[in-house]
């Protein structure tokens, strides 16, 4: 595991968003730092408070409460230049449709004041980094939905920034878009490029983060590494069995004793254990014979059904 | 493939110095009208000039024949000329600050890019206002480019006409920028034009003299901003403009434009950054 060490770039404290006027608490209060190079990241259900947290980061929506540092500088008072040292890739695209992918770049970089000759320079590098240089003329609304967001990504480095923060990076791709995008955000890791991302896709935070809070409510409910997390919360192994309709509850009463902890959901039950062969063992020992079983590594998935009884994705 | 780097090995910190953010947002508008004029020029020009040709030259000769008071003299085609240039002039400015505005708010509108950036809303507000006032601009000349052609009115009272009616449909921009930011239903945006801009239209004296209009439906119409923009039109057209009248004209349009702009800071700020 990679140490970060430093300043922290990101430091919030007490952070608070109520919207007004109908006085919805969207973050209540939470605490995190990201240190310089770190892949931090924000890991939740729909309507956790993620996208608020990135929005307040991003210094385009002012805080109800706490405080928040970016880049040393204060958010709720210096939002233009701290903007102007970070990149930002929202959940929607944003991009001009009509205008080609050269000019979104163009227009992005002009938007942070740079000479023309520098923003045309960057974005040669930018298409080559997002690889649609052979688009480079075409359309914006000709793209598919990953290369759109390719073009987002490397929009948000026009300005060189600091500190890069995707909002649900690849919600909504296909698998091979995912990888894609995955690969082109490790190489901007490697290069330096501190990233924080929100995701509801435990395996995009798996990847992609050093370090992530699991959200739920506006509060953080849990912090760390991937595999600390995992370890804290789930487990090692689980083994996933699904029984008949209607036995689920009198099986639960078998299966009692047999792993760590047992977590019935509507379609199957959970069991975590050290080692899920064992336990499926203990499964047929008990004279229960189940329609499929599973035996998996326990994910960040788990992590968060343990802490909030619920799964992530609904 | 070969691996492109994002930043060079050194790369110097970088002047983020440029234009004033607001002539960056003009520069994006600008851009990108660069693309997208054609269709402006049917719909800022053409249509009003087929208007002029089929109501002010042929209706007007109808009008002419039968000579009325109210034209003091003159042509229907000189009374009607101003009159539609200040509402082209009306039309082109909702159009420009209603459906534009509206899209650019949404959470995948062009607003919320910039605002991403180091502009502030009220930098992109300032940006996009001052493309609308080019616009209007360049209607309004192509427009009484072809009056003076036709020597309805003289050159250089022509060139009068073209900020009086840059103004005029202004005083329609920086109010309906503010409240266009705020809508979220674009059927709202067509509601408007119907029954708020259509009216204007049809009873502020672009076609007709309001004097003939029932006395106390002449007062409400003189506050309306249209009345006021063809008043100051029509007198530029006509040679009876006073200063004590321009002035009030051009006071009342200008307070408009200003408070519309007021009103816009807070609701583009209250919007992309709340």
């Amino acid at each position: 595991m990679t140490e970060h060490q430093g300043t922290p770039l990101v430091e919030a404290e007490g952070l608070r968003k109520v919207y007004q006027p109908s006085g919805f608490t969207a973050v209540d209060g939470i605490d995190f730092a990201l240190a310089p190079g770190e892949a931090f990241g924000f890991l939740g259900p729909n309507g956790a408070g993620k996208s608020s947290t990135m929005r307040m980061i991003s210094c385009v929506s002012p805080l109800s409460g706490g405080s928040l540092r970016v880049l040393g500088l204060d958010a709720a008072t210096r939002g233009a230049e701290i903007r102007a040292r970070i990149g930002v890739v929202p959940q929607e695209d944003t991009l001009d449709e009509e205008l080609t992918v050269r000019e979104n770049l163009l227009i992005y970089g002009r938007y942070f004041g740079l000479p023309r000759a520098v923003v045309r320079e960057r974005a040669d590098r930018l298409l080559e980094f997002a690889r649609l240089t052979d688009k480079a003329g075409e359309q914006v609304s000709a793209l598919s939905g990953g290369m759109k967001r390719r073009l987002t990504i490397a929009r948000g480095l026009v300005n060189e920034p600091e500190i890069l923060l995707l909002d649900e990076p690849t919600t909504g791709l296909d698998p091979q878009a995912r990888h894609l995008l995955w690969e082109r955000l490790y190489q901007l890791k490697s290069e330096g490029v501190s990233l924080i991302l929100t995701t509801h896709y435990m395996d995009e935070a798996e990847q992609l983060c050093d370090r992530l809070v699991v959200m739920d409510g506006g509060r953080i409910v849990a912090g760390g590494t991937p595999r600390e997390l995992i370890e804290a919360h789930a487990g090692r192994e689980v083994l996933e069995i699904r029984v008949p309709p209607g036995e689920q509850a009198v099986t639960a009463e078998k299966l009692q004793g047999l792993a760590d902890r047992l977590e019935p959901l509507p379609d199957r039950l959970l069991l975590y254990t050290e080692d899920g062969e064992t336990a499926l063992a203990g499964v047929h020992v008990r004279g229960i014979v189940p329609i499929t079983a599973l035996v998996r590594r326990a994910g960040l998935e788990d992590v968060f059904l343990t802490l909030t009884g619920r799964t992530l994705v609904d | 493939m070969a691996t492109a780097t994002v930043r060079p090995a050194a790369a110097p910190p970088a002047p983020h110095s440029g234009p004033p953010p607001a002539l960056r947002e003009f520069g994006y508008r600008l851009h990108r009208y660069r693309r997208t004029w054609r269709g402006t020029v049917v719909i800022s020009v053409a249509n009003p000039l087929l208007f002029l040709a089929a109501i002010g030259a042929g209706l007007g000769k109808l009008v002419d024949r039968g000579g009325s008071g109210y034209l003091h003299g003159g042509s229907y085609v000189a009374f009607f000329a101003p009159g539609l240039l200040a509402a082209m002039a009306m039309q082109t400015g909702y159009i420009e600050a209603a459906g534009p505005v509206f899209q650019a708010a949404r959470p995948q509108g062009s607003y919320r890019a910039a605002a991403a950036t180091s502009m502030e809303p009220t930098d992109i507000l300032g940006g996009h206002l001052l493309f609308m006032a080019f616009r209007l601009a360049l209607s309004a000349t192509a427009f009484t480019a072809v009056v003076a052609a036709f020597g309805i009115t003289g050159p250089l009272r022509a060139l009068l006409l073209v900020p009086a009616a840059t103004l005029t449909g202004m005083a329609f921009c920086a109010p309906v920028a503010a409240w266009s930011v705020t809508v979220t239903r674009q059927a709202r945006l067509n509601g408007v034009f119907r029954f708020v801009l259509m009216p204007l239209y049809m009873f502020s004296g672009t076609f007709f003299s309001t004097d003939q209009l029932p006395g106390p439906l002449q007062g409400v119409v003189a506050c309306t901003p249209l009345h006021q923009g063809i008043a100051l039109c029509r007198s530029i057209v006509a040679g009876t403009a006073t200063a004590g009248g321009s002035a009030m004209h051009t006071g009342y349009l200008a307070a408009l434009v200003l408070m519309g702009w007021l009103a816009a800071r807070r609701t583009f700020t209250r919007r992309l950054n709340g």
